[in-house]
């Protein structure tokens, strides 16, 4: 292959250089708008509490769904090994359940008793870790009713498969 | 064209060696726990009534095998590899011996020990904590001191290669560093540099705590501290691999490398940009201020920018020998280029399943849409396309050569090889296109998913997963191949070498690129400013509301 001359090598990076400088910049760009004016973020510091005290510490003292608003939720969940708790403390399942109605908007206030755990509810953006002694918190609106799983995604001992709920929108 | 006949640094190979012993042994213990893992995901957890879990001495549960998997694959075969890599890399492209081989094999007994240590509890089911060891999981101490010393022990690379180097330098005033020492001093720079957060998480969190001396601890603190080290350890897995692309593979393939100085830019941009990203593995995380978790995902998709002058680097390296081959044409140059040299073909395969990995990350990279993948197999199906093959199978590809020329034997069968490299590729393929769908339908990472109750709820997750087991079982033939190859080609083989050590030369040369570039302090306090812009704010933040409130916990 005959050897190109310097500048036309130039040409070749500068050719490559300008969109691998745009493309990345574009992309920044459109998620910092998305997130910071049209709201699609993620958390932020959102509270601390001492992971011995959950069930003293309002709202954990009182795990479960409330209503606070027309077509508004607060879901109270403590994590903890191998389950969620969003209900009376005797009920002992694995599984949890939570009903809304659709159009709820429903904030998740969650925080973890001993491990670390993660919550993932399918088919939203909520999706935190949760961390003992921090508070996790986030919004979601439910339009479309079904069945909606929500899984441990952090490893959280060997019964870590086995934590899981499902919010129902009816 | 010189072929060499006499392989040089004899001593320093036996150094190379023993690090790839290491290496090569906890790739097979590590990846035969994967294949039961893939395997639990399409149902199977026996075979013939042999069960992976109950039926094997120092296995007890899914999770323990896990932890073995994520130990001996990410933190010791990368580990011990590239640290043997980049010695051998460095004084054949300084030519120059290593300094003091006493003190390479003292880092390398400090290592393997450390190693040692850790496999205790891991073994004895003492240290079920995964390779993030996330608080308040609480192991035993022997699994954090161990882990330590293997990481501290790895600063003595970087002394051994820093101390050849200025040997050379000594007697090179004025020269330019040839490529590959350049970029084997930058990766182990950076390494060493990022390393600080992994240490102190250790020294001042976990051991303490393990030992009993403190009470509790802070877990978010500590998953800080541990991105800090945890993001940058993907780029010095990665960079030895480009190195091999850089300055080898067009040697390999018969053409130059495209733009030495673009290649050094690349590698500079790397140590300024690899760790002030940690942060982006904890947007999910509460605790952590919405600006810091942005600013580093700024800082990530500069970091996106050294990948894209790599892939048209190495693209263009690649163009230069199909087209010194004979090639013409947009495309038709692909053709030429040596498909039948098995060391050559599982690098590109590494290569092209790496485009697919580096568009995931910058998902995983794109702060709110992270939402959307966080913690579900999406990211398990992207590592595998990273460090499962961009850095595995290109790994595979220089021991390809390297262990003819270190041995002096011929590889047992080039054929053969092709056949393990196309496996891997086609394996991987399934297996990561399978995770990454799963994990958009929201499937959990790290999770006993074939044992789940849950699965019986998702009917689509069902009809994909017995594509992670295929997957899992080509790549399982794959890895039997590769050490058949190995093992008979350092047993077998008669015939004598016909391997060189390949050098590429450039087409554009390093007397192109201006010599601030040859320059190491502009660059390291780059590093440290920006590690500073991006590390104080949140460390100061989460230590100035330290609570060590979290007792230890064993749930396994």
């Amino acid at each position: 292959m005959q050897r190109p001359d310097r500048m036309s090598i130039y040409i070749y990076e500068f050719a490559w250089i300008l969109p691998s400088i745009a493309i990345p910049v574009a992309m920044i760009v459109a998620i910092a708008i998305s997130a910071f004016a049209m709201g699609i973020n993620v958390q932020g510091v959102t509270g601390r509490i001492d992971p011995a005290r959950v069930n003293e510490t309002p709202p954990f003292d009182r795990p479960g769904l409330r209503q606070v608003g027309p077509n508004r939720y607060e879901a109270v969940i403590v994590a903890e090994i191998w389950r969620w708790v969003a209900a009376t403390p005797d009920d002992k399942s694995r599984r949890v359940e939570l009903t809304v109605p659709r159009g709820s908007e429903v904030t998740f206030i969650v925080t973890s008793r001993d491990v670390i755990h993660g919550l993932k509810i399918e088919n939203t953006d909520v999706n935190m870790m949760i961390i003992p002694g921090q508070i996790s918190r986030t919004t979601a609106r439910f339009d479309i009713p079904g069945d909606y799983l929500f899984v441990c995604h952090e490893y959280c001992g060997t019964g870590h498969h086995f934590m899981y709920g499902v919010l129902h929108v009816e | 064209m010189t072929t060499e006949t006499v392989r040089r640094f004899g001593a320093e190979g036996r150094l190379a060696a023993a690090y790839f012993i290491v290496a090569l042994a906890a790739l097979a213990v590590g990846g035969l726990m994967g294949t039961f893992q893939a395997l639990n995901y399409a149902g199977v957890n026996e075979i013939l009534g042999f069960s992976f879990y109950e039926d094997l001495a120092f296995i007890f549960s899914y999770y323990q095998a896990l932890t073995l998997h994520g130990v001996l694959l990410v933190l010791v075969w990368t580990t011990f590899f590239i640290c043997g890599f980049l010695i051998y890399v460095t004084v054949n492209a300084l030519e120059t011996p290593l300094r003091s081989l006493r003190f390479g094999w003292a880092t390398f007994g400090l290592m393997l020990f450390g190693l040692l240590l850790a496999a205790v509890p891991i073994l004895s089911n003492d240290a079920t904590v995964l390779f993030t060891f996330y608080p308040p999981l609480k192991a035993s101490p022997l699994y954090y001191i161990g882990l330590t010393l293997v990481v501290v022990a790895t600063w003595g690379v970087l002394v051994s290669l820093v101390l050849t180097y200025l040997t050379w330098r000594r007697l090179n005033a004025g020269r330019r560093t040839p490529l590959p020492a350049f970029m084997a001093l930058i990766t182990m720079a950076m390494w060493t540099i990022s390393t600080a957060g992994i240490a102190a998480e250790m020294l001042f969190l976990m051991i303490p705590w393990s030992l009993g001396l403190v009470q509790g601890t802070d877990p978010l603190l500590a998953r800080t501290l541990f991105w800090f080290t945890g993001h940058p350890i993907v780029y010095f897995w990665l960079l030895p691999a480009y190195i091999s692309w850089y300055t080898m593979v067009p040697k390999q393939a018969g053409g130059r490398l495209f733009s030495d100085p673009m290649a050094r830019v690349a590698f500079l941009l790397f140590l300024l940009l690899s760790i002030p990203v940690g942060l982006h593995h904890q947007y999910a995380d509460p605790g952590i201020q919405h600006a810091m978790k942005f600013l580093q995902a700024l800082f990530t998709f500069g970091v996106f920018f050294p990948s894209l002058l790599t892939f048209f680097n190495v693209v263009a390296s690649l163009e230069n020998a199909g087209r010194a081959r004979g090639g013409t044409g947009w495309l038709s140059w692909i053709i030429k280029l040596p498909w039948g040299n098995a060391s050559f073909t599982a690098q590109v395969l590494a290569m092209i399943l790496f485009a697919f990995g580096g568009i995931g990350g910058l998902v995983n990279a794109s702060y709110n849409v992270n939402n959307v993948v966080h913690n579900t197999s999406w990211v398990v199906g992207h590592f595998h396309l990273t460090v499962g093959t961009a850095v595995t199978l290109t790994f595979m590809g220089i021991l390809y050569w390297l262990v003819p020329y270190l041995s002096g034997k011929r590889l047992f069968s080039n054929r053969l090889a092709l056949v393990q490299a196309w496996t891997w590729f086609i394996g991987m393929a399934l297996f990561s296109n399978a995770l990454h769908r799963l994990g958009l339908l929201g499937m959990p990472r790290r999770s006993m998913i074939g044992n789940a109750p849950y699965l019986a709820l998702q009917p689509e997750w069902q009809s994909i997963l017995p594509f992670v087991g295929i997957g899992g079982v080509l790549m399982t033939i794959s890895g039997l191949l590769f050490f058949t190859i190995l093992i008979l080609t350092v047993t077998v083989s008669k015939a004598p070498a016909n391997v060189e050590f390949p050098r590429a030369e450039a087409v554009s040369g390093p007397e192109d690129a201006p010599a601030i570039l040859d320059r190491w302090r502009p660059w390291l306090i780059g590093s440290l400013v920006l590690i500073a812009i991006a590390y104080v704010p949140p460390l100061v933040a989460q230590l100035s509301s330290l609570s060590l409130a979290s007792p230890g916990f064993r749930p396994w």
